[in-house]
């Protein structure tokens, strides 16, 4: 059961976030970039097989749960935190300075 | 184990930090990136002899693989920092002698992370920590994307970022298909495991394969992922886009080392899956290159259209892995990062100034980039095209640099030769000091040119150790 929410979720996180990433204006594509990050972290976390209630050490129980996911997601969290903090105050630079968050450009230019 | 091997991040990620300290002067920023820059071209030959002794691994903290993360030297690392170092050490004269790094705040900070990145890349032998520098090289990317400022270098810039972030969550889906299988990300580790995988988990690991295909892909431009690429290229500044050059070799050096060592044709669980992949899109990005160049309007983007078909020329060699292609496309690799950071440079002072030193780069430049006698550019694709003996990638190789040729022929025309258009004042030359890097560029050139004899012997060498990866892995230690 647990494993058939959490796949869910990850389902349904990675659609609406690649829905929203495919929007013309900058503020949703931030939201889907989010929500994508969201998604990769549940997938990375569940990738060392899902085991509720169990300590991450070998010995300590019968099926151990694995550490190296968890780390994994940490390094990820982080990394796709500062990356849409840069993204954000770029899309907020190019609305100050054009006046319109489009995020399509002009080709021509 | 050498502590040498660490030095090539290491030092970067040091004066970096120390750089925002002097952020208030820029003489000692100078100074600073210009002395790591060149230190690091010295580390990176002297980690050349290093390598040609044998695959050299440096445990990080001195845990054993696949527990801990190694990095692990050999000839192709050594080789792409080698050519990452020379093309750095190009970039900042050039933004030193224009004053590029006066506009904006921060440059030499961003572009010393980025260096760190870059050599992490290529050092680094387990595919987690592979992401992990590929983030620190994509974020001091966007950071020099927008040196400078303006309209449509900051939303030009928001594409490139979003493009990028949607690489990185692609990468990490590709990661955790792969540990969820194998349960190891130790990229020598995962080699012996994959072999012996069960044939109830192929279809997932050809799944985790393919995406991390894509995301390389992405980072090499491969049509159809190649959207990102001339908008970027075309707004980023001169010196920058120069530098980003070697941005797109990065995922060529990531589709190599997968290709050959975690994924090898000879694999029961892929087989020639990425090959087969590989080939038709190399086609396609020759073709959307050339036809590019063809039609761009401004020379900033047809240069990055021009980056795009030599991206084609190389993915065209690497799909074939074996090793004869494989060393032609190695020469191709740094000739064309050669070129284009040249023609850049270029693009770069011809904005405000077209006189006739500039217009006698441009022309080699453009001889170099189009493949033509008697630069190096005609040596890489008369190589590849004796590797690859088939009708289709002759036509397109062949049918592409005619194609090619034209467009530049015509901007070199329009810009330089056409009295009426130009105002009086464009057609000056600019101080002298601002060509020394593109003509260090261009010695580099003809200096791959000139010694292509004894440097594709040794590329060869590269060629065998990738297509034979059992001294690699073993230098990781991870018992079979």
């Amino acid at each position: 059961m647990t494993e058939l929410l959490i796949a869910l979720a990850i389902g349904t996180l990675t659609a609406c976030g690649l829905y929203l990433m495919l929007r013309r204006r900058s503020f949703p594509v931030i939201l889907g970039l989010s929500l994508l990050s969201y998604a990769v972290n549940l997938f990375l976390f569940a990738s060392g097989r899902l085991a509720p209630g169990q300590p991450p050490i070998i010995g300590a129980s019968a099926a151990p749960t694995d550490p190296l996911p968890q780390a994994l997601v940490l390094t990820a969290i982080v990394i796709s935190f500062g990356m849409t903090a840069v993204l954000a105050l770029l899309s907020l630079g190019a609305y100050l300075t054009t006046g319109d968050d489009r995020t399509d450009t002009d080709d021509a230019a | 184990m050498t502590p040498l091997l660490i030095a090539p991040v290491v030092l970067p990620a040091v004066v970096a930090a120390l750089t925002l300290l002097a952020r208030h002067n820029l003489a000692l920023q100078r100074s600073a990136s210009l002395l790591t820059s060149a230190a690091l071209l010295a580390l990176a030959v002297a980690l050349i002899g290093q390598a040609n002794l044998g695959p050299q691994p440096y445990f990080l903290g001195n845990w054993p693989a696949p527990f801990g993360i190694v990095l692990v030297l050999d000839r192709l690392s050594a080789l792409m920092l080698t050519l990452t170092a020379a093309l750095a050490l190009i970039v900042l004269i050039h933004v030193i002698t224009t004053g590029w790094d006066k506009r904006g705040h921060h440059f030499h900070t961003l572009f010393l992370f980025q260096l760190m990145g870059l050599n992490g890349a290529f050092l680094t032998a387990d595919a987690f920590n592979l992401f992990v520098f590929f983030e620190v090289l994509l974020i001091a990317s966007y950071g020099l994307m927008v040196h400078g400022g303006g309209a449509a270098r900051l939303r030009a810039g928001g594409q490139y970022v979003a493009f990028n972030l949607l690489g990185s969550t692609l990468f990490l889906f590709a990661l955790a298909t792969i540990y969820a299988v194998t349960g190891t990300l130790n990229m020598a580790d995962l080699a012996q495991k994959l072999a012996l995988l069960p044939p109830a988990d192929h279809a997932l690991i050809r799944v985790a394969a393919v995406l991390l295909m894509l995301v390389f892909a992405i980072k090499a431009a491969l049509v159809p992922l190649q959207f990102w690429l001339p908008g970027t290229y075309a707004n980023a500044p001169g010196p920058v886009a120069a530098l980003f050059a070697v941005m797109t070799k990065v995922g060529a050096y990531a589709l190599l080392r997968f290709g050959t060592l975690v994924f090898p044709p000879t694999l029961p669980a892929t087989g020639s899956l990425i090959a087969d992949l590989l080939h038709p899109a190399a086609l396609l990005t020759m073709a959307v290159g050339a036809i590019g160049v063809l039609g761009a309007t401004h020379l900033p983007r047809q240069i990055a259209f021009a980056a795009i078909g030599s991206m084609g020329v190389l993915l065209l060699a690497v799909s074939a892995f074996a090793p004869t292609s494989t060393t032609a496309g190695l020469y191709y690799l740094l000739h064309s990062t050669l070129a284009t950071a040249a023609l850049f440079l270029i693009a770069d002072l011809a904005r405000s100034h077209r006189g006739g030193a500039i217009a006698a780069l441009f022309m080699a430049a453009a001889v170099a980039m189009v493949g033509l006698p008697p630069l190096s550019g005609f040596i890489g694709k008369l190589l590849l095209l004796d590797a690859l003996r088939a009708p289709l990638p002759w036509l397109a190789i062949l049918l592409s640099s005619l194609l090619t040729m034209i467009g530049f022929v015509r901007t070199g025309s329009a810009l330089f030769w056409h009295p009426q258009a130009q105002p009086e004042a464009a057609k000056t030359n600019p101080p002298a000091t601002t060509l020394i890097a593109t003509a260090f560029c261009l010695i580099a050139l003809a200096a791959l040119t000139l010694f292509a004899g004894p440097l594709t012997a040794w590329l060869a060498q590269v060629a065998q150790d990738l297509h034979h990866p059992n001294a690699y892995i073993a230098a990781n230690g991870v018992g079979s």
